[in-house]
């Protein structure tokens, strides 16, 4: 799969899901693009860049050596955390993600300053430093991380999910995973118990076309990842990962179907990283020239500009926006850099309720 | 010790009922406790640790998962997650390895990495050990795998009154406990001549268990038995092989059950150690890197000074656990005697 997903406008329409041709089953209705506003067009354009200008100040941080061991940036991604989180309720409903999380947490509004600062690892970091990159968590929004293991928070946010119906309190977990995880054994025992106890959780696959250094189609005995629950029952999706209001229209189309009780939906993220995967990767299984076609032809955030323009919304507001998205990323950054490290006391906290 | 809503009737219970039991009382007590894992619903687990149980509390409470022992500890992590305090079976601890992903990555970890903002109140029970002739897939004893993760109590019962107890605290622990059970005792102490009739449990005083809650601290140790003349430490089946060997021997032996192994009940190792100058370590799992060379590197470090004789291990042996060699691996009588005269005259 190294090609770049294209966005043609017969591509848009090809968000609504794709039906088996195996089976004649119910499934979530077709998803439509998300109608907004002009305000909800600024939102999303607010939060999407946000996220990749955050992004592009931790890589630099990482250069300078104020952000240390792994770090992966979501650049290129940030349609899928944005369109897909402002679906969601958040009051009911959790989020649980791998390890590249500061997209998500961004989407939800969280104070980038203790985001940044649990990426250079203080305590004032959303998780007091202990976490890092790849381990966030924040309670308030019910986002129950960062998980660095590869495909291993499938199967909590499946756990999510049976509480929540347990409980009964109407909330759906979205359980977020790349197309490397989408190989992983649990994954598949996740799907069966989904589906076996009825439970509300859309699984996404966010398909940004790599695993490390493999591609899809390297790795992967079926490409189309949506069709991956199909044994299990699970409907699946395909999406425009890259067109904010197209994976804003499907996520409330998933959300129709998980929230009447009919279980879980498998959504295919098509997107793409612009950056390697982690900082240490050099980058030498794909070209320059995808991955600068990807970025010429389908980028989320100047899509989004256009349709700004379309609806009327100025070039001075859209100016205006990111010179206020700057200073906040330059706040973060500030903030990240000058707050204390953890005590050493630190180390032996939190790893049971009593110390031994 | 015994807590104060203790006083209801008492039962003679065998290990697998006490176990039932506590699990009983807590579904009663207890909305977020579930009960789930391979066959615990209709069929009421292999061993019939759950049996009644889906009857009584429904299936939304008590219920079967498919096979897949990676998937049920990590959706139970993610229950704990959310608040419920999850009881997965996994149906023999030879089973846990699928899932040791999840518990070493997941469970252990949540709450540092998150800061204490998420909590995985989680107990995984499983049946371990040998004595029942499984060979190697359905007899081994992890049980330092689980104390070398950290960020897991290690919980072993050996006896109906304590296994009730210590599952009743276990459930109610905010962090997440492996919960081994030897299941060579369900039915009945060891004596560990495997070719005497089994004795019951209900000719054992433990077999004496209150119907209701009551809960055994984690962290606190038993002494079984107390003497003079050295320390044995052991836990699960092995306490009963032990006792059965010293009283054969006349030795005056303090034999100390560990219960749990982590957090571990240093203290009263120390004095007991103190008080006889010698210590013998006895498990049936495999001797490189188990347990045992925790204790006795915890011993020396703590009582060195007051040691009369080096501090001896008595474990299974460094193979797999055989199928046809059972009870040549198995650290029975003639091994134990055999350290025991050894420790005494050093």
């Amino acid at each position: 799969m190294a090609k770049a997903p294209a966005r043609a406008s017969a591509a848009s329409k090809k968000t609504a899901s794709t039906p088996s041709p195996a089976t004649n089953r119910e499934g979530p209705r077709d998803p439509v693009p998300y109608d907004a506003t002009p305000a909800e067009l600024e939102k999303f354009y607010r939060e999407m860049l946000l996220i990749r200008r955050f992004e592009e100040k931790a890589g630099q941080l990482y250069g300078l050596g104020l952000i240390g061991g792994f770090c992966h940036l979501y650049i290129g991604q940030e349609a899928v955390a944005v369109g897909l989180q402002s679906a969601l309720d958040g009051d009911k409903d959790s989020v649980i993600t791998g390890y590249r999380d500061h997209g998500h947490m961004l989407a939800y509004g969280i104070d980038p300053k203790v985001i940044m600062a649990e990426l250079t690892g203080r305590a004032a970091g959303i998780s007091r430093g202990k976490g890092g990159s790849m381990h966030m968590f924040s309670v308030e929004h019910k986002f129950y991380g960062g998980h660095g293991i590869v495909g291993a928070q499938v199967s909590l946010g499946t756990g999510l999910a049976f509480a929540h119906k347990y409980r009964g309190d109407g909330g759906v977990a979205m359980s977020y995973f790349g197309d490397g995880a989408s190989n992983q054994g649990q994954v598949y025992e996740s799907f069966n118990m989904a589906e076996l106890w009825k439970l509300p959780i859309i699984f996404v696959i966010e398909n940004n076309q790599y695993a490390m250094g493999t591609s899809v189609n390297r790795s992967s005995a079926e490409d189309q990842l949506y069709r991956r629950g199909e044994s299990f029952r699970i409907p699946g999706m395909q999406v425009d990962g890259m067109d904010v209001l197209a994976v804003r229209g499907a996520a409330e189309a998933a959300l129709e179907w998980v929230r009447a009780g009919k279980g879980p939906v498998l959504m295919e993220l098509k997107t793409y990283r612009y950056r390697g995967h982690s900082m240490s990767d050099p980058a030498k299984y794909r070209s320059r020239e995808e991955v600068q076609a990807v970025r010429d032809k389908s980028d989320a955030i100047e899509h989004l500009k256009k349709l700004m323009t379309d609806a009327g919304i100025g070039e001075d507001k859209i100016k205006d926006i990111d010179k206020e998205i700057r200073a906040i990323v330059a706040e973060s950054a500030d903030f990240a850099e000058s707050a204390p490290e953890p005590e050493l006391h630190d180390l032996y906290t939190d790893v049971l309720v009593e110390q031994y | 010790m015994m807590s104060a809503d203790t006083m209801t009737a008492t039962k003679t219970m065998n290990m697998i009922e006490a176990i039932n039991s506590a699990m009983d009382v807590m579904l009663e007590r207890d909305s977020n406790v579930v009960v789930m894992g391979e066959d615990v619903g209709f069929f009421g687990g292999v061993f019939r640790a759950t049996a009644g149980l889906q009857k009584k509390h429904g299936k939304t409470r008590v219920f079967d998962t498919p096979i897949n022992e990676c998937g049920i500890i990590g959706v139970a992590v993610g229950m704990g997650a959310y608040g419920l305090r999850p009881v997965p079976e996994i149906q023999f601890a030879d089973y846990i390895y699928p899932g040791l992903d999840q518990l070493v990555s997941e469970a252990a970890r949540l709450r540092y990495r998150s800061a204490a903002d998420f909590i995985c109140p989680m107990t995984v029970r499983t049946p371990f050990g040998g004595g029942i002739f499984g060979g190697q897939t359905h007899s081994q004893s992890p049980e330092s795998i689980m104390t070398h993760i950290c960020g897991v109590k290690t919980v072993i019962p050996s006896n109906p009154y304590d296994a009730k107890g210590l599952l009743i605290a276990a459930i109610e622990d905010n962090d997440p406990v492996v919960f081994l059970e030897p299941k060579r005792i369900y039915n009945g102490p060891f004596s560990g001549y495997y070719d005497r009739p089994v004795e019951p449990w209900s000719k054992h005083a433990a077999s004496a268990v209150p119907e209701g809650h009551y809960r055994i601290e984690l962290g606190k140790a038993a002494t079984v038995r107390e003497g003079e003349a050295l320390t044995v430490l052991a836990y699960g089946t092995m306490v009963h092989v032990v006792k059965t060997i010293v009283e054969e021997l006349k030795v005056d032996a303090e034999i100390i059950d560990l219960r749990t192994l982590l957090p571990l009940d240093i203290d009263a190792i120390e004095a007991s150690v103190k008080k006889t100058g010698r210590c013998l370590v006895i498990h049936e799992a495999t001797r490189t890197s188990g347990f045992g060379a925790e204790l006795a590197a915890l011993v020396q470090e703590r009582c060195f000074y007051h040691l009369e004789a080096p501090v001896e291990r008595v474990t299974g042996f460094d193979t797999p656990y055989p199928h046809s060699l059972e009870w040549a691996y198995f650290p029975g009588p003639v091994r134990i005697a055999t350290a025991l005269t050894k420790i005494l005259k050093d």
